[in-house]
């Protein structure tokens, strides 16, 4: 298990923060998206595509960049992690377990009456989710709030809001995309999980989002382009935005959906759909 | 001529009052601060109020994340907009992660007057009392309402309170004391209760003075916290006056009418009438005129109250 240590508030640069080497980040995440598959294949339903999509990011979130204290979920200090696309629930779920937040065996209670692992995120249920979701385009509002608190709690704690590219169809994103601009949030870091695929079909097919940055540009925000499988590009983006003053960062991250197994890869049965037993075997093969 | 104050100006004043008190509380709004009154608080604590502009959506979830993060948050816009507009908003972030967000909203109903049907909310007590956690409190006048915001601001969980436009008549008088989840009975009768809100708090008293000249002697009480409901003032009334008579500025569906009746099916079932809006929407007219097209009067009330008495 990696190190998370609490860092004070006034911590050095991520970049050069000490912490895990990136291979070891790299190993995190391929645990993260071992637990995706067992757990999404255990439940017989759920949401693998996105969360394998968004492992680099939460493994690079969780254990490197984040302030974080997994044996009191609501110190006050610690940075936040906001899950707008809720169904991405499973490798936020596996973050939670492997940072020590709870038990690595609950992970197989996803989805199971009685289990604190719901479909989508619950915060009252769960320790360490931040946040209710499931109904898509509200994360952002709620990290605006939360940054908000900040400033006028003159904490130091970052917000940091993982948005799915679908969910940048619903008009609230985009309410929220102005009203952080406005508060001139510099706290507020959105990032978009730009894997280019919803639930039936390629965005730029259903409802294209292209030019996705410049969108955000227009709204007000500093925006930066990634690869969002490359570490160096991601720890490098989110530095950039910590030191962007005045207003908030949208990092466009670039991600194929279902990443790192090679039949769910850009495959959009897998968006809402859990594999088989064979599946899940022959996935759990590529990932090991 | 009864005295009339306004219920969002006494909104508004508490929130100051609220805000002197406890640095914890922050306002939002969404554009019509001068109207809903909460720019009292924004001239008095310009750090803590924050326009969301016309993004009602945005608000609620911004809402949340504050009361996430341990503020005691108002928010307010005009009731349709505060129910209608934003209900996904409400029932995920507000009700669902159980915050202490308190959701205040001015031109309710009918009274909103000229503006039309677009601007009527007469469906919003429906909307918020199907929401699990969350409290419903219409206030019968500006007395009230000062009491029953800082009973909701020391109160944990989400609130809705529904405020009116117009001034409306006082029923209450200054050191009025409000309880959370109680009727309060403003005229004892024993041949038939009279159970009203917001507006028609007043129409009801108004319609008692008449019927009591046709020997009809009305108990007359306000419910301003429309949930949890007060059951036991419920059928304590259908028990000892063996009718009841329910009226509110509000769609037939939904409201006051369905809660109390579902109370009195449930365990004391009597004859009940009601008196509302029926299943249609109001247009455009002053808030008099509108109450009057609508039957929302005290002839209404009375009209309503004797046939009651009749099935008795």
């Amino acid at each position: 298990m990696l190190n998370h240590s609490r860092v004070p508030p006034d911590s050095a640069s991520v970049a050069t923060a000490s912490g895990p080497s990136v291979p070891a980040l790299r190993e995190m995440a391929r645990r993260l998206r071992r637990h995706v598959i067992t757990m999404t294949a255990a439940a017989g339903s759920g949401h693998p595509g996105g969360s394998l999509s968004a492992a680099d990011i939460v493994a690079i979130l969780y254990f490197k960049v984040m302030r974080h204290d997994p044996a009191n979920p609501q110190w006050e200090d610690r940075d936040r992690f906001i899950l707008s696309k809720g169904h991405s629930a499973p490798v936020l779920y596996a973050a939670l377990a492997e940072s020590g937040y709870f038990s690595m065996e609950q992970l197989s209670t996803l989805r199971k009456p009685g289990s604190c692992l719901q479909g989508h995120t619950d915060r009252n249920l769960t320790p360490g989710v931040e946040m209710t979701a499931g109904s898509l385009g509200m994360g952002l509002s709620f990290g605006i709030g939360v940054a908000l608190a900040a400033r006028l709690d003159h904490r130091g704690y970052r917000t940091y809001v993982l948005l799915g590219d679908g969910e940048c169809q619903e008009g609230q994103t985009w309410e929220a995309a102005l009203s952080a601009a406005q508060f001139k949030l510099d706290n507020l870091t959105a990032i978009v999980d730009y894997n280019e695929m919803q639930l039936s079909g390629w965005t730029r097919e259903i409802m294209n989002l292209d030019p996705l940055d410049k969108k955000w540009q227009a709204f007000g925000w500093h925006t930066i382009d990634t690869d969002g499988h490359d570490y160096d590009q991601i720890l490098a983006a989110l530095q950039e935005a910590r030191s962007t003053r005045g207003k908030p960062t949208a990092i466009i991250a670039h991600t194929v959906k279902g990443k790192g197994v090679s039949f769910m890869e850009n495959n959009v049965r897998f968006h809402g759909k859990a594999p088989t037993p064979e599946e899940a075997e022959r996935a759990l093969r590529e990932l090991s | 001529m009864t005295a009339e104050a306004s219920t969002r100006e006494a909104y508004g004043n508490a929130l100051v009052e609220l805000g002197k008190r406890d640095p914890n509380i922050v306002v939002l709004d969404a554009d019509l601060s001068p109207s809903t009154m909460t720019r009292f608080f924004a001239e008095a604590f310009p750090d803590r109020f924050f326009d969301c502009g016309l993004e009602e959506q945005n608000m609620i979830g911004i809402a949340a994340g504050l009361a996430a993060s341990g503020k005691t948050v108002f928010a307010s816009s005009f009731a349709i907009f505060a129910s209608c507009r934003c209900f996904d908003q409400l029932r995920m972030c507000l009700s669902q992660m159980e915050l202490n967000a308190k959701v205040v909203a001015s031109h309710s109903g009918i009274t909103v007057g000229e503006d039309g049907g677009s601007h009527h909310a007469v469906e919003d007590l429906a909307l918020y009392c199907s929401l699990p956690g969350f409290t419903v409190v219409v206030p019968s006048d500006a007395v009230e309402t000062a009491e029953a915001v800082k009973v909701a601001a020391s109160t944990p969980g989400p609130f809705y309170v529904r405020l009116s436009r117009p001034r409306t008549p006082l029923v209450h008088s200054e050191g009025y004391h409000f309880t959370l989840g109680k009727a309060v009975v403003l005229r004892p009768g024993k041949d038939v209760t009279i159970i009203a809100i917001g507006v028609m708090v007043a129409k009801a008293l108004e319609a008692a003075k008449v019927l009591a000249k046709e020997k009809i002697d009305c108990q007359v009480a306000s419910m301003p916290t429309v949930k949890p409901l007060d059951e036991g003032f419920v059928l304590q009334a259908a028990s000892d006056t063996g009718s009841i008579v329910v009226a509110e500025e509000h769609l037939a569906h939904g409201g006051l009418g369905s809660r109390v009746a579902q109370v009195v099916a449930r365990e004391k079932p009597v004859p009940m009438c009601f008196v509302n809006l029926g299943d249609r929407y109001a247009l455009s007219g002053k808030p008099e005129e509108l109450l009057q097209t609508c039957g929302l009067t005290a002839d209404g009330v009375a009209a309503a109250v004797r046939a009651a008495v009749q099935r008795k």
